[in-house]
């Protein structure tokens, strides 16, 4: 966590302003958020976040602002569109499809294997091993 | 044998697709201002404080904007080509100087050229962020109506010279005679 001194109208705007850079990637390390990356540009846009808090902007004006310049990339959570479908739902998918699949096969399964006779082969194969040959 | 085929088929499919993201570079994002016009900036100049750079001076003909920065090591790669590109002539190269220190950024072109038209100096990162800039150095080509056309990110060599952006912009020359 950076932190940064911040003042705020009341604590709904300290609220949103953990949110916002909570969920707001930073561009540089990829694999932060505002909220937690050290480069320059994710303090700039920390910035910008408090400025328009302060600005009395809303979430989705902050969230708009951010995707217009670097796209939906900066959204920790992407949003739902054609090219995501295959991204929101095949955790879905992938999960029941696995589902089924294993039901499927537990079916497939007999329940009580071995309830059948061995044949006379295979008796005098087992009375063999179990050394049962001179009864 | 057939009941391996799937799991193979599914293990196969999984093996292409994670070499073809491999090969994907995850530090360049598409940037949705291309395509867009360039938002409305003014900046002082780097060498005339009085002075300004704004939307209105890269429109009416193909330029290219550059970001670039004395702290930025890939930019010092890059920056012979540009001096190359500017001599040519053909398009007009604008510069942002993003975050960086006047004097440095000064002594800078004095001792690797200046191969910018002008250079605005954008001292608190602002103009980039409505630019989108993120890693330098980031090159814009904007087309006579001051729409980005092209955006590169990181250094421009010759070949990605060649073949991204001279294309496009004979395309762009071409078109407005």
């Amino acid at each position: 966590m950076v932190f940064e001194q911040r003042e705020f109208d009341d604590a709904e705007q300290l609220e949103r302003y953990k949110t916002l850079t909570y969920e707001l990637r930073c561009l540089v390390c990829q694999n932060q958020n505002l909220a937690d990356s050290d480069a320059d540009l994710a303090a700039d846009l920390r910035r910008e976040v408090y400025r328009m808090i302060r600005e009395g902007k809303s979430n989705e004006d902050v969230v708009d602002f951010m995707v217009a310049r670097y796209g939906d990339f900066v959204l920790y959570r992407p949003p739902l569109k054609a090219k995501t479908v295959a991204l929101w739902t095949a955790p879905f998918v992938l999960g029941i499809g696995g589902v089924i699949l294993l039901l499927v096969q537990l079916r497939r399964r007999p329940a009580a294997p071995m309830a059948t006779s061995l044949s006379d082969e295979e008796q005098t194969r087992l009375d063999a091993l179990l050394g049962k040959n001179d009864s | 044998m057939s009941r391996y085929l799937l799991p193979l088929g599914i293990f196969i499919a999984l093996v292409l697709l994670l070499g073809v993201a491999l090969r994907l570079n995850p530090r360049l994002v598409p940037s949705p201002l291309v395509g867009k016009p360039v938002p409305e900036f003014s900046l002082e100049l780097l060498r005339a404080p009085a002075q300004t750079l704004s939307r209105g001076d890269l429109t009416g003909k193909v330029s290219l904007l550059n970001a670039w920065a004395t702290w930025c090591v890939e930019c010092r790669r890059e920056h012979p080509l540009l001096v190359d590109i500017a001599k040519a002539g053909k398009v007009p190269v604008y510069g942002l100087n993003y975050k960086d220190q006047r004097p440095d950024a000064l002594e800078w072109l004095r001792r690797l050229g200046d191969p910018y038209v002008a250079s605005g100096f954008d001292a608190d990162g602002r103009v980039g962020i409505d630019l989108g800039v993120y890693g330098l150095p980031e090159t814009f080509l904007v087309d006579a109506d001051g729409m980005i056309v092209h955006k590169h990110i990181g250094p421009i060599d010759r070949q990605i010279w060649e073949t991204e952006f001279v294309p496009i912009i004979e395309r762009l020359q071409g078109g407005s005679g």
